[in-house]
């Protein structure tokens, strides 16, 4: 299987050991790997300021990167969606839009396609699950507390296949945590409080980590947590799927 | 780079001591519409065929006022159409001076809020009573609603306690809400009474039957219609629901989702005036054709005004109604302001991280935060872009679309890390507000996939 690996810029620049851990898990799963080398930002953050125009020649971009792979791969939720979702209705009547299509972020990945039903390593701590919205009510990772569902959640079943680990979530399991792009600067003190009362719910699990498939909303936890000298420890999710390798 | 809603959603936050409580109060609300939502296991169903039964008689309307308005004309109702606020105001205040009205008793309606009715009346010398209490006492404190369905809960019983001191001759220093609640219906009781005429809005008109349904949990709707002569009810065009059986589904939605009660204390059904009195109902347009032509937006018309959007919206938890610069908030009233004038409500776009909670809670699937990310898109072309963000997606832009110099930039960012305190954190920065700045690594991905592939190269694996 010919997977391309699309790592985000924000990702790429402030977190490159997501990517390095995604790129090995995905190799220990024997996968045919592929960073193609041109790739930069799949264009969401001008989106959601209101210059989603800005967005469609890097739309563009990636289909001409991507379209060959089987799937494209990629550590963060919120960009998955953004390409699955809005590539294809930017791109109407400019250009096919098959890469989009076949995006996906690397938990619904291992889960739904590659099903997997172990992994190597062990982390012996205890962490809370971040439930990041995009991945909630977009990839539908996890039911979205609002619907009347069975109840499920993809990264718990991927973490509870780690030795060791101890999984909870916050009140309010899957409340925004108030990062939204560039809402963090729009609206600062909304923005804020949202992530105080988040961090705050997160540590009263009494874990370790925070951890979730969305570095955006951990980078903007984080930034939180710094600020009001918290010391709670942030870590992507498919850091700890990939521990030991 | 800020708005008129961030900046008050600001002080908000920095000055209310009630901020908090604010946000608990309506998780409670939310709480309790999840616990309503998931007792019915045809909840989603229901959704769905509200969704369905909007969507066609939205676009369908012309055939079903012809058919409401049959209806209630055989069974005496006298019918009015209204264009617009101006028009709908000048009706009602023909039909009271016609019949020599000086005292209109009124439960809640939103449709007269948006015309600017009760203003309008009081300039013509009418006076005009809210008898839903949390309206009445935003009346008497000269303020408007903060929710659409709950809309003085930002009051304490301290300040209401003070209030009927002043207007009702309470007891002094005496906030207890059942004492409270007791003065105010006793107050009420004489209103009623000496009222020449009484108005209610309308939940939903039946085309079938013609009747008015309104729904309330102090009776007041009843109240206000059955002392009075004359019985006025303001409706907006998008009220219809075809027949009885569809409107059993709203009425299962409803206050589920509004209240997370399984269903308002009154549900009233109007068909026809009193023996001796008269009933009207003014359909009211004000715009809402016009949203029919929009194909991003028609439907908003869908909504059937159960304030959940803003019990689940983190935002409008977080920064209070009087937030936003429209009469109504949260993210539908973040729509229907672009809706109403989108160069003028424009500023209340930012209030959303697109969380999309709003949209799961909808019971009848109105797409609010899509629209919010479409309305976002416009600014520009309307001049009500911000600035800032506009040279930093274009600048975005151009970035990442030449991967060289996004190359250099990524091997140049750790510079940053290293900045002076001043630089970063100050008022240009809405990051810096209550965060620290993330810390670029030395090594970015890119660098660092480039090192792989050479040891791979060498290694003969690619």
């Amino acid at each position: 299987m010919k997977i391309g690996l699309f790592i985000p810029c924000y990702v790429d620049a402030l977190y490159p050991e997501v990517g390095v851990a995604a790129y090995k898990l995905l190799k220990h799963l024997q996968l045919d790997v592929t960073y193609p080398m041109n790739q930069t930002c799949c264009g969401q953050p001008m989106a959601n300021a209101g210059f989603e125009r800005e967005a469609v020649s890097l739309a563009g971009r990636y289909e001409d990167m991507f379209q060959t792979f089987d799937y494209v791969v990629a550590p963060s939720a919120s960009c998955t969606a953004f390409v699955r979702f809005n590539y294809p209705r930017l791109m109407k009547g400019k250009q096919r839009c098959e890469a989009a299509e076949k995006t996906m972020d690397i938990c619904e990945f291992l889960h739904d396609v590659l099903r997997v039903t172990s992994l190597p390593g062990k982390f012996p701590h205890k962490v809370s699950l971040h439930n990041s919205c995009h991945g909630v009510r977009e990839l539908g990772l996890s039911s979205p507390s609002e619907c009347n569902m069975p109840k499920f959640n993809k990264i718990k079943d991927l973490l509870s296949l780690v030795e060791g680990i101890t999984v909870v979530e916050p009140e309010r399991v899957d409340e925004c945590c108030g990062f939204g792009g560039m809402f963090s600067i729009e609206e600062p003190a909304v923005s804020t409080r949202m992530g105080t009362d988040k961090l705050e719910r997160h540590i009263d699990t009494g874990a370790e980590f925070i951890t979730g498939p969305d570095s955006s909303c951990l980078m903007h936890l984080e930034g939180v947590a710094r600020r009001l000298k918290k010391d709670i420890k942030f870590i992507h999710v498919v850091q700890i799927l990939a521990a030991g390798l | 780079m800020s708005t008129l809603h961030s900046k008050a959603a600001q002080r908000f936050l920095e000055t209310n001591k009630n901020a908090r409580w604010h946000d608990d109060t309506f998780w409670v609300l939310r709480a309790k519409r999840d616990v309503m939502a998931h007792e019915l296991d045809e909840w989603e169903r229901l959704r769905d065929v509200a969704c369905a039964i909007k969507r066609h008689t939205v676009t369908h309307l012309d055939r079903y006022l012809e058919q409401f308005v049959g209806n209630a004309e055989r069974n005496g109702i006298h019918v009015h159409w209204a264009k617009d606020a101006e028009e709908f105001n000048q009706t009602v205040l023909s039909m009271l001076r016609k019949q020599g009205v000086k005292k209109m008793v009124k439960s809640k309606s939103m449709l007269t809020e948006e015309c600017g009715m009760n203003p309008y009346l009081e300039s013509h010398g009418i006076d005009v009573v809210e008898t839903d209490l949390g309206e009445r006492i935003l009346q008497l404190m000269h303020k408007r609603p903060c929710h659409i369905v709950v809309p003085a809960v930002h009051i304490t019983q301290e300040e209401v306690g003070h209030l009927f001191e002043e207007k009702l001759g309470s007891e002094k220093g005496n906030y207890d809400p059942t004492y409270l609640t007791y003065q105010a219906r006793l107050s009420l009781r004489d209103e009623f009474m000496t009222a020449g005429a009484g108005m209610t809005g309308a939940n939903f008109g039946v085309a079938e039957t013609g009747d008015v349904v309104v729904c309330t949990n102090e009776g007041n709707a009843d109240m206000s219609t059955s002392m009075p002569k004359l019985q006025i009810v303001a409706m907006g065009l998008e009220k219809i629901v075809p027949d009885y059986k569809s409107l059993a589904v709203f009425q299962r939605l409803l206050c589920r989702a509004a209240t997370g009660q399984p269903t308002t204390s009154f549900t009233s059904h109007f068909r026809k005036a009193r023996p001796g009195a008269e009933m009207h109902i003014i359909l009211v347009d004000n715009g809402r054709t016009d949203i029919i032509g929009e194909p991003e937006h028609w439907e908003t018309l869908k909504c059937i005004r159960c304030g959940s959007c803003m019990n689940t919206c983190p935002v409008y938890r977080r920064s209070g109604g009087y937030s936003y610069t429209y009469f109504i908030p949260g993210p539908i009233g973040i729509n229907l302001g672009m809706l109403k004038d989108k160069v003028r409500y424009a500023d209340n776009v930012s209030a959303c991280t697109l969380c999309c909670s709003c949209d799961n809670v909808c019971p009848v699937k109105v797409n609010l935060s899509e629209q919010i990310y479409c309305w976002r898109q416009g600014l520009d072309s309307i001049g009500k872009a911000d600035l800032v963000k506009k040279s930093m997606s274009l600048g975005m832009k151009y970035l990442f679309n030449h991967p060289q110099m996004y190359d250099t930039a990524l091997k140049f960012a750790p510079i940053t890390n290293h900045l002076p305190h001043v630089l970063m954190y100050n008022k240009l920065n809405g990051w810096g507000y209550g965060h620290e700045m993330p810390v670029f690594k030395k090594q970015p991905f890119h660098e660092i996939a480039r090192n792989i592939l050479k040891d791979e190269d060498k290694k003969g694996n690619i």
